[in-house]
C-alpha cells in the first residue's frame, strides 16, 4: 500500500488538491477566496497533466545537442495542454475578479449570498 | 477534393474573423456586418447540409499540414450540419428579431461588443459541433462559458453581476471537472482524438482493464457537461440568467448554448467513449433519473413562478431534462428523440422569449397577471407566443408534439423503465399546459381596469419594425416545419447516428 | 453617502438574515463532499499507469513524431512550440480566442465611455451604482502617483531591462523556452509597473485606447489569416511557400514567429487594459 501511495505520489497531490479548490469554489462565500479556488482547482489539474506527460530521467523537449531520439526526451503534448490551460485559466480569472469589482462597487460587499440576497430585493 | 468540403472550416473561420473586425466598428456597422456573417454561415450551413445528404457519409477536414492523430482535424456528417445550422439560423434570426430589444437594454457604445459575443459564441458553438477532438472541445466549451457570461451581463442592471458571477462560478466548476475527465482519459488511453480514443477503449473495455476509472471518467464529463447545461440538481442559475438578461440572449443561452453543451456530451458518449461501453457501465440511469425528476420539478417550479420571464426559464429546465431522459433510455431511437427534441425545444424557447419580449419591454410587464389583456394590444406578438406556448406544451403539427411522441416511442419496451418515462411524460405536458395555457389565456382576457392609460405603454414593435416581424415569423414557420415536415428531418437524424461514431 | 454605507453593513444585516447554523451547513457540506470527491479520485489514481514510465499508454507514436520529425515538418527547436503552433494550432487558436472575449467582457463590464468632464458628471447622474464612485475619472487622479521617487528611480532601472527581456522571450519561442504567450504577460508587466510609477499621463503618450484597440485588432487579424492559410492548403494538400529556415536561427521555423509576436502583442496589450480598465474604467 505505502508503495503504491509513493509511486502515485504527484497523482494524489494533485487529487487533494483539486477536491480543495472545488470545495472552495463551490461553498466560499467570499468571491476572492473563491478565485483562490478556482486559481488552486486549475493549479491542480496542470501538476496531473504534467506528471504525466513526465518519464523518469528524460529531458524537457527541447532539441539540444542535435540529438532528436524520442528515448532522450519526456512527452511533449501534456506540456502544450498545460500551456493552453493556463491561458484559459488566467482569462477566466481576470473576467472574475473585474465582476466581483463591479459587484462591490454597487454592493460595497464581497460576499455573494449577501449580494444575491440584495439583487433579490430589487425586485 | 470538393470545394464544398471547405465550408465547415470556412464558416468557424469567418464568424472569428467577424468577431475580431466588429471591435473596431461602430454600432450600426457592427449590426449589419453581424447580420450579413450570420446569413452567411447559415448558406455555408445549408450547403454542407445538403452535400453530407447527398453522399451519405462524413468527411475529416485536417485543420493544418499533417493528419489525424498529429494534427487538429474536424469532421462532418449530416448530423453535425444540421446542428450547425440550426445554431446559426437561431442566432441570426434571434439577433434580427431582438433589434430593438438590444437597442434599449444595451448601452449605445458598447453594442458592438454586445455582437462580438453572439459572433465568438456562434464560431464556438460551430466549432464543438464540428471538433473531432476532445481537448479542442474544451477549449472551445471554454469561449461559449465567457460570451454566455458577457451575454447575461450585457444588459447592465445591478443584479444582472451577481447573476453572471453565479453562472460563471457554476460553470466553471463544470469545465473543471470535464477538464479532469478529459485529463485522465488522455491518461489512460494516450489519444485526443475521438475516433483514437474509441479505438483504444474498446480494446480496454475487451481486455476488462481499467473498468473502474472509466467509471468514473464517463461521470466526470457527463455531470460537468450536465452542470454547463442546466440538469436539475444544478439548475439554480437558470431562472435568474434567463429571467433577467436581455431577451436575445435569453434566446442564445437557452436555445443554443446549453444545447452545444448537449451535443457534445452525445458526441462524447456515441462517437468518444461508444455506447456500448457507456450502456454497460450504468451512467445512463444518472441521466434518466436526473432527467425525469427535471421534468417534474421543472414544472412544478414553473407552476409556482409569478415572474413571466422567469417562468419561461423554468420551463427551460423541464425541456432540458427531456433531452437528458432520451439518452437515458440508451437505445439509438432514445438518442434520435432527445437530438430532435433539442432543435425542436431551441426553435419554440427562441421564438417565447423573443415575442415576449413586447409584453416585458413594451409594457413593463412582470408578473403573469399583469399580461391580462396584452393580446388586444399586441396582437402580432400574442398569436406569436400563442404558436410557441402550444408547440411546448405538445398541440399536435407543432414541433413539441413531434418530440413528445417520438420520445414516448423510444421509451416503449423498456420494462419499468418505460412506465416511468410515459408517467413522466404524461404529468409533464399537463402541466406544461397548465402553465403556459394560464399565459395564453390571461393575454386574451379582457382587461377591465384601467392599465391601458398607463402613460410609458410603447407602442408595438410588430407596427413598426420589420426586423422583428421578419424574424419572429421565421421562428413560427420553423416550428410549423418541424411539426409537419418532422419526417425527413427524423431521417436525416437517423442516418447522422448511424455514421457518428 | 456614508450612513447609507453603514445601514447596509453587510455584518448587521448577515447577522439577521442569515443565520450561524447556514454556515455550519455550508462548512460540513464542504467537507464531506471534498471528503467524498477525495475518495472517489484516489481511488481512480491508484489503479492508473505509474508516473515516469516510459510505457505508459501516451507515450505513443503521436509523441514520437513529434520529437523525431518536428524539426524537420515545423522548424522549431522547442518542440512545444513547434507542438501547439503548428500540429495543434486549431486548439491555440482557440485558445488567443479565450483571452480576445475575456477581454471583450472586461470591457462591458469595466469601461466608462464617458470622455471629457461633462461626460463625466453626466455619467454620475445615470443610475449605475458604479458610476457613482472610485470609477470617475475625477477620483481616479486622487489614486495617481504624487512624486514618489524611489518608485520612479527604481522603475526606470528596472523597466527597460523588463521589456527587454519580454521582446526577447517572444521572439525565441521557437528556439528556447518561452513564447508569446509568457513574452507577452512579461511584456504587460513592464507596463503595469511604469504606469503605476509614472501615472496615466505619461504611458497616455504611446499606449492609449486607439493604439490598443488597433495593435490588438491587427495582431488578432494576422493570426486569424495565417493560421487560415495554413489550414487552407493543409486540408486542400497544396504546398505551402513560407519557408522554414535553418533551424536554431531566429530567422527560422516559418509562421510559428509570425504567430509569436502577435500572441505577444495581444497578451501584453491585454495584459494592460485590464489594469487600466480596473483602475480608472477605460484604456
Amino acid at each position: 500500500m505505502w508503495n503504491l501511495i509513493v509511486r502515485h505520489l504527484n497523482d494524489l497531490v494533485a487529487v487533494a488538491l483539486f477536491v480543495i479548490g472545488f470545495a472552495d469554489l463551490l461553498f466560499q462565500k467570499n468571491m476572492i477566496k473563491k478565485v483562490i479556488g478556482l486559481n488552486v482547482m486549475d493549479s491542480s489539474i496542470y501538476l496531473l497533466l504534467a506528471s504525466q506527460g513526465y518519464i523518469t530521467g528524460r529531458k524537457a523537449p527541447i532539441i539540444t545537442d542535435g540529438v532528436m531520439s524520442a528515448e532522450y526526451y519526456i512527452n511533449p503534448i501534456p506540456s502544450g495542454l498545460v500551456l493552453t490551460g493556463i491561458v484559459v485559466s488566467v482569462s477566466v480569472t481576470a473576467l472574475l475578479l473585474s465582476m466581483t469589482i463591479r459587484m462591490y462597487k454597487k454592493y460595497h460587499s464581497l460576499d455573494l449570498d449577501y449580494c444575491l440576497m440584495m439583487a433579490r430585493g430589487e425586485g | 477534393m470538393d470545394f464544398i468540403k471547405n465550408f465547415p472550416f470556412f464558416s468557424i473561420m469567418l464568424s472569428m474573423f467577424c468577431a475580431i473586425v466588429l471591435s473596431v466598428l461602430n454600432r450600426k456597422a457592427a449590426k449589419y456586418m453581424t447580420r450579413i456573417v450570420l446569413g452567411a454561415v447559415v448558406c455555408l450551413s445549408v450547403a454542407v447540409l445538403f452535400f453530407t445528404i447527398q453522399r451519405g457519409e462524413s468527411y475529416v477536414y485536417y485543420m493544418g499540414h499533417f493528419p489525424a492523430p498529429w494534427g487538429n482535424e474536424i469532421r462532418f456528417g449530416c448530423l453535425e450540419s444540421l446542428f450547425s445550422l440550426f445554431v446559426s439560423l437561431i442566432a441570426f434570426l434571434s439577433v434580427v428579431a431582438g433589434t430593438k430589444a438590444v437597442e434599449d437594454d444595451v448601452e449605445d457604445r458598447k453594442e458592438n461588443l454586445f455582437y462580438i459575443l453572439v459572433c465568438l459564441m456562434t464560431s464556438s458553438l460551430l466549432a464543438m459541433s464540428y471538433t473531432n477532438d476532445l481537448f479542442t472541445g474544451y477549449v472551445f466549451i471554454e469561449i461559449n462559458t465567457i460570451a454566455g457570461c458577457g451575454l447575461i451581463m450585457v444588459r447592465q442592471i445591478g443584479k444582472t453581476t451577481v447573476t453572471a458571477i453565479r453562472y460563471m462560478v457554476i460553470s466553471i466548476l463544470g469545465s473543471g471537472l470535464f477538464l479532469m475527465g478529459v485529463t485522465l482519459l488522455y491518461t489512460l488511453t494516450g489519444h485526443l482524438l475521438m475516433s483514437n480514443i474509441k479505438e483504444s477503449v474498446a480494446e480496454l473495455a475487451q481486455s476488462g482493464e481499467y473498468r473502474v476509472q472509466f467509471t468514473i471518467v464517463i461521470g466526470l464529463m457527463l455531470v460537468g457537461l450536465a452542470i454547463k447545461s442546466g440538469l436539475f440538481p444544478f439548475h439554480l442559475w437558470i431562472p435568474d440568467a434567463y429571467g433577467q438578461s436581455n431577451v436575445v440572449s435569453s434566446s442564445l443561452l437557452s436555445s443554443t448554448v446549453s444545447k452545444g453543451y448537449i451535443f457534445l456530451l452525445i458526441k462524447i458518449f456515441v462517437r468518444t467513449i461508444g455506447f456500448d461501453v457507456i450502456k454497460s457501465c450504468g451512467v445512463l440511469y444518472i441521466c434518466f433519473t436526473l432527467g425525469v425528476v427535471a421534468m417534474i420539478l421543472g414544472s412544478v417550479m414553473a407552476l409556482h413562478e409569478k415572474s413571466f420571464r422567469r417562468m419561461i426559464a423554468y420551463s427551460s429546465i423541464a425541456q432540458i431534462g427531456y433531452i437528458y431522459m432520451g439518452i437515458g433510455l440508451g437505445t439509438a431511437a432514445g438518442v434520435a428523440a432527445a437530438v430532435f427534441h433539442i432543435f425542436a425545444h431551441g426553435a419554440t424557447k427562441s421564438l417565447l422569449f423573443i415575442s415576449s419580449s413586447e409584453f416585458t419591454e413594451g409594457s413593463h410587464t412582470k408578473t403573469i397577471e399583469e399580461l391580462k389583456g396584452l393580446g388586444y394590444k399586441y396582437k402580432f406578438s400574442a398569436f406569436c407566443y400563442s404558436v410557441g406556448a402550444f408547440s411546448i406544451v405538445g398541440f399536435p403539427l407543432l414541433a413539441g408534439f413531434v418530440s413528445k411522441l417520438l420520445l414516448g416511442g423510444a421509451a416503449i419496451g423498456h420494462g419499468a423503465m418505460q412506465w416511468i418515462a410515459l408517467l413522466a411524460l404524461a404529468v409533464s405536458t399537463i402541466l406544461n399546459a397548465i402553465y403556459f395555457l394560464r399565459t395564453v389565456i390571461y393575454l386574451f382576457i379582457p382587461d377591465k381596469a384601467e392599465k391601458t392609460d398607463k402613460p410609458d405603454m410603447v407602442p408595438a414593435y410588430s407596427m413598426n419594425c420589420e426586423d422583428y416581424v421578419f424574424g419572429i415569423l421565421i421562428l413560427v414557420m420553423i416550428n410549423l416545419v418541424l411539426g409537419l415536415a418532422s419526417g425527413p428531418i427524423i431521417n436525416i437524424i437517423n442516418n447522422g447516428l448511424d455514421i457518428f461514431s | 453617502m456614508k450612513a447609507e454605507r453603514e445601514k447596509n453593513d453587510p455584518k448587521t444585516i448577515i447577522s439577521g438574515k442569515i443565520s450561524g447554523k447556514l454556515k455550519a451547513v455550508y462548512r460540513v457540506s464542504a467537507v464531506v463532499l471534498a471528503v467524498l470527491l477525495f475518495f472517489m479520485l484516489a481511488t481512480v489514481m491508484i489503479g492508473m499507469p505509474d508516473i515516469g514510465n516510459k510505457n505508459n499508454p501516451d507515450n505513443n507514436e503521436v509523441a514520437k513524431r513529434y520529437i523525431e520529425n518536428g524539426l524537420e515538418e515545423t522548424g522549431a527547436v522547442n518542440i512545444v512550440s513547434g507542438m501547439i503552433l503548428d500540429y495543434r494550432a486549431f486548439d491555440t487558436f482557440g485558445e488567443s480566442c479565450v483571452l480576445f472575449a475575456a477581454t471583450i467582457c472586461v470591457m462591458i463590464m469595466l469601461r466608462i465611455d464617458g470622455q471629457t468632464k461633462e461626460d463625466d458628471e453626466e455619467a454620475k447622474k445615470v443610475t449605475f451604482g458604479i458610476r457613482e464612485s472610485a470609477f470617475s475619472l475625477i477620483d481616479s487622479r486622487n489614486y495617481e502617483p504624487e512624486n514618489d521617487s524611489i518608485l520612479k528611480k527604481s522603475a526606470l532601472l528596472v523597466v527597460p531591462l523588463i521589456l527587454v527581456f519580454g521582446i526577447y522571450v517572444v521572439l525565441n519561442g521557437h528556439i528556447s523556452p518561452g513564447g508569446g504567450f509568457s513574452g507577452g504577460a512579461i511584456l504587460g508587466a513592464g507596463l503595469i509597473l511604469f504606469l503605476s510609477a509614472f501615472g496615466f499621463s505619461a504611458t497616455e503618450k504611446f499606449m492609449n485606447a486607439k493604439t490598443v484597440k488597433i495593435t490588438t485588432l491587427v495582431s488578432l487579424l494576422i493570426y486569424c489569416l495565417a493560421k487560415s492559410y495554413s489550414f487552407f492548403t493543409g486540408a486542400n494538400h497544396i504546398e505551402s511557400v513560407i519557408p522554414l529556415g535553418t533551424p536554431g536561427a531566429i530567422l527560422s521555423s516559418g509562421l510559428i514567429l509570425v504567430l509569436n509576436i502577435c500572441v505577444g502583442l495581444v497578451v501584453a496589450c491585454t495584459m494592460y487594459s485590464f489594469y487600466a480598465l480596473v483602475r480608472r474604467g477605460r484604456i
